[in-house]
C-alpha cells in the first residue's frame, strides 16, 4: 500500500509544481460548469461523512481553519488516493488530479456555496 | 322573532368557533415528515392524500438529519447536524421548541416510555438526555474510551426499559445507558471490533447490531444476557478480498428484519448479507447493483427495498424475500437518498435528492403513484415510526 500512497503524493506534488499558478489565477474568475459540478459533489457527497457545511462528520471538518496548517498537495493526494487504513475512500474515478488539487485550494480558502 | 335571533346567534357563533378552530379534529397516523436538508425545512405529509400540508422554515442545518415522534405521534424531534433538536407539531404545523444541544450532531432516538429523548453526537462525543416535554436538559454521558478521549457516536437506538444501546465509532464499543433514572443513568461498555459504523436494534428489542467498518463482520449484543458480552457475526464475509471504496456509510435500522432473517449491507461490496435470527448465521448474499445504503423490508417482510451509495444512487432494487433474489430494478430518479413505507407498506416514498421531489411508488405494481415537490428531499419520516422499538 505505501509505494502507491508514496507514488500517489509525489504525482500529486509534481503536478501541483506545474499546476498551482493556473489554477491560482482562475480563483478569482466565475466557477466554469465543471467546477459547479465539483462543488455539489463536494458539499453533497464528501458531505455525507464531512457534513453539507463541511463542519464534519464521521469524517474532519474540512474549514479553512482546520486545513490551514496542511500543504495543499497532501489534501489533494488524499482527494485524488485516498487514506488507506480510513474511511476516506479515492475518489479518482470521478476526478482529475487537477481538480482534487482545485478542491483542495478552495477547501483552504473559502468553499464555493 | 326574538327566538329567531337567538337561534341566528347561535348559528353565527358555532360557525366563528369553528372559523376559530381552523381546522377540523384529526389523527396523526397517516402523517410524516420529509427533511429538506439544504435549506433547514421540513414539510410535512399525509400519507393517505400522498399531498404536503405545510412545510415549516428554521430548523438549521439539516444534512444527515433523522425523526423519532412522541408516542402520540403529534409531536416530532428531528436532529439536525449542527446539533440542533427542533420538537415540531405536526398538527398545528408549528416549531414548539428549538434547542442547539451539542456542536455536530448524527441522530437520536425516544424512550419505550416516550418521556425522555436522547441525543447522539459526533462533537463532543457523546449522548445527552432531555425531557420530551420541555426539551430540558436531564444528564449527559460522555463516550470517553480512553482518559480523555471521547468517540463519535453512532447506532443509538432506544431499547425496553428506557434503556439505549450505542456503538462508538473511534472506541470501538458497544454501550448501553439505563436512563430509568434519567438524571443519574447507568453505563455498561463492551468491547466490539473495529470502528462501528452504525447501529440496529432488532424489532423485538433483543439484540443489538453494530455494523464493523474497520474488519468484516457485525458485532452482536444479547440485550437480553448482556453480561455474555458482544460477539462477532458474519466475520470474515469478505473472506480478504479487496474492499470497494466505501462513498458513503450504510445505515442500520430494525427496518432490515424480515422473516426470521435480517438483510444487512455488505459494506465495501454490491451485496445484501442474509442472516438466520435464530442462529445468527450467514444463509445467503443476494447480489444488488450497488453498495447498499439501505435495505429496508416492507412492513410485512415480503419485499426489501435497497437504495446505493454515490454514484449508484439513482438506483433501487427490489428482493422478494420468498425467491430470494432481486426481481425489480428501478431508476426512481437522481441521488435517492432515503426510503419509507407507508403504515401497512402498499406504498413507498424516496426522496431523489437531485430531481428536487419525492416519489411514491405502488409495491404491488411498481407503478409510480404520485410525486411531491421539495427541495434537495433526504429523510422521510412517517408517524408510524412512533410505536416501533429501535426507531
Amino acid at each position: 500500500m505505501k509505494p502507491v500512497v508514496l507514488r500517489g503524493l509525489s504525482a500529486a506534488l509534481l503536478f501541483c509544481l506545474v499546476a498551482v499558478s493556473t489554477v491560482e489565477v482562475q480563483a478569482a474568475d466565475p466557477l466554469t460548469a465543471r467546477q459547479r459540478e465539483l462543488v455539489r459533489m463536494v458539499r453533497q457527497d464528501c458531505g455525507s461523512c464531512h457534513g453539507m457545511t463541511l463542519q464534519g462528520g464521521l469524517g474532519p471538518a474540512l474549514l479553512p481553519a482546520e486545513l490551514k496548517d496542511k500543504p495543499v498537495e497532501g489534501l489533494a493526494a488524499t482527494i485524488y488516493y485516498g487514506r488507506p487504513g480510513t474511511a476516506m475512500p479515492p475518489w479518482q474515478r470521478f476526478l482529475n488530479e487537477a481538480e482534487a488539487h482545485w478542491i483542495a485550494e478552495r477547501l483552504m480558502t473559502e468553499f464555493p456555496q | 322573532m326574538k327566538r329567531l335571533r337567538s337561534l341566528f346567534c347561535a348559528a353565527a357563533a358555532a360557525l366563528l368557533l369553528a372559523a376559530c378552530a381552523g381546522q377540523p379534529l384529526r389523527g396523526t397516523g397517516d402523517l410524516g415528515l420529509i427533511i429538506e436538508r439544504a435549506s433547514g425545512h421540513v414539510t410535512l405529509v399525509n400519507t393517505s392524500t400522498r399531498q404536503p400540508y405545510a412545510r415549516i422554515a428554521g430548523l438549521g442545518d439539516l444534512s444527515h438529519a433523522s425523526a423519532v415522534y412522541s408516542r402520540d405521534g403529534r409531536h416530532a424531534y428531528i436532529f439536525g447536524r449542527d446539533g440542533g433538536l427542533t420538537k415540531i407539531d405536526l398538527l398545528e404545523a408549528k416549531i414548539v421548541k428549538r434547542v442547539i444541544q451539542s456542536g455536530n450532531a448524527i441522530g437520536g432516538s425516544i424512550s419505550q416510555d416516550g418521556r425522555i429523548v436522547v441525543a447522539q453526537n459526533y462533537t463532543p462525543g457523546g449522548i445527552k438526555a432531555f425531557d420530551a416535554e420541555t426539551l430540558e436538559l436531564l444528564s449527559e454521558v460522555p463516550a470517553e474510551y480512553a482518559p480523555g478521549k471521547f468517540s463519535k457516536v453512532v447506532g443509538l437506538a432506544d431499547s425496553p426499559g428506557n434503556k439505549f444501546a450505542y456503538a462508538l465509532f473511534d472506541g470501538g464499543e458497544i454501550r448501553v445507558t439505563d436512563f430509568s433514572d434519567p438524571r443519574a443513568p447507568k453505563t455498561e461498555r463492551y468491547p466490539a471490533g473495529s470502528q462501528p459504523y452504525d447501529g440496529l436494534v432488532t424489532p423485538d428489542g433483543r439484540h443489538f447490531l453494530a455494523g464493523l467498518f474497520g474488519e468484516d463482520g457485525v458485532a452482536l449484543l444479547d440485550l437480553w444476557q448482556p453480561e455474555k458480552g458482544a460477539r462477532k457475526i458474519l466475520e470474515n464475509y469478505g473472506r480478504g478480498e479487496q474492499k470497494l471504496p466505501v462513498f458513503k456509510m450504510p445505515h442500520l435500522r430494525g427496518w432490515s428484519v424480515a422473516q426470521g432473517k435480517a438483510y444487512l449491507p455488505a459494506i465495501g461490496r454490491h451485496e445484501v448479507l442474509v442472516v438466520d435470527v435464530a442462529t445468527w448465521k450467514e444463509v445467503g448474499r443476494i447480489p444488488v447493483r450497488g453498495q447498499p445504503v439501505f435495505v429496508m423490508a416492507r412492513p410485512d417482510g415480503r419485499q426489501i427495498w435497497v437504495n446505493f451509495a454515490f454514484p449508484d444512487y439513482g438506483m433501487v432494487d427490489v428482493v422478494d424475500t420468498l425467491a430470494g433474489k432481486v426481481v425489480k430494478q428501478l431508476e426512481p430518479g437522481k441521488g435517492i437518498l432515503h426510503m419509507e413505507f407507508t403504515p401497512r407498506g402498499e406504498h413507498v416514498w424516496l426522496s431523489a435528492r437531485d430531481d428536487n421531489k419525492v416519489v411514491i411508488y405502488d409495491t404491488g405494481s411498481f407503478a409510480r403513484v404520485g410525486e411531491i415537490p421539495a427541495d434537495n428531499p433526504s429523510g422521510i419520516f412517517f408517524t408510524t415510526r412512533a410505536a416501533r422499538i429501535g426507531f
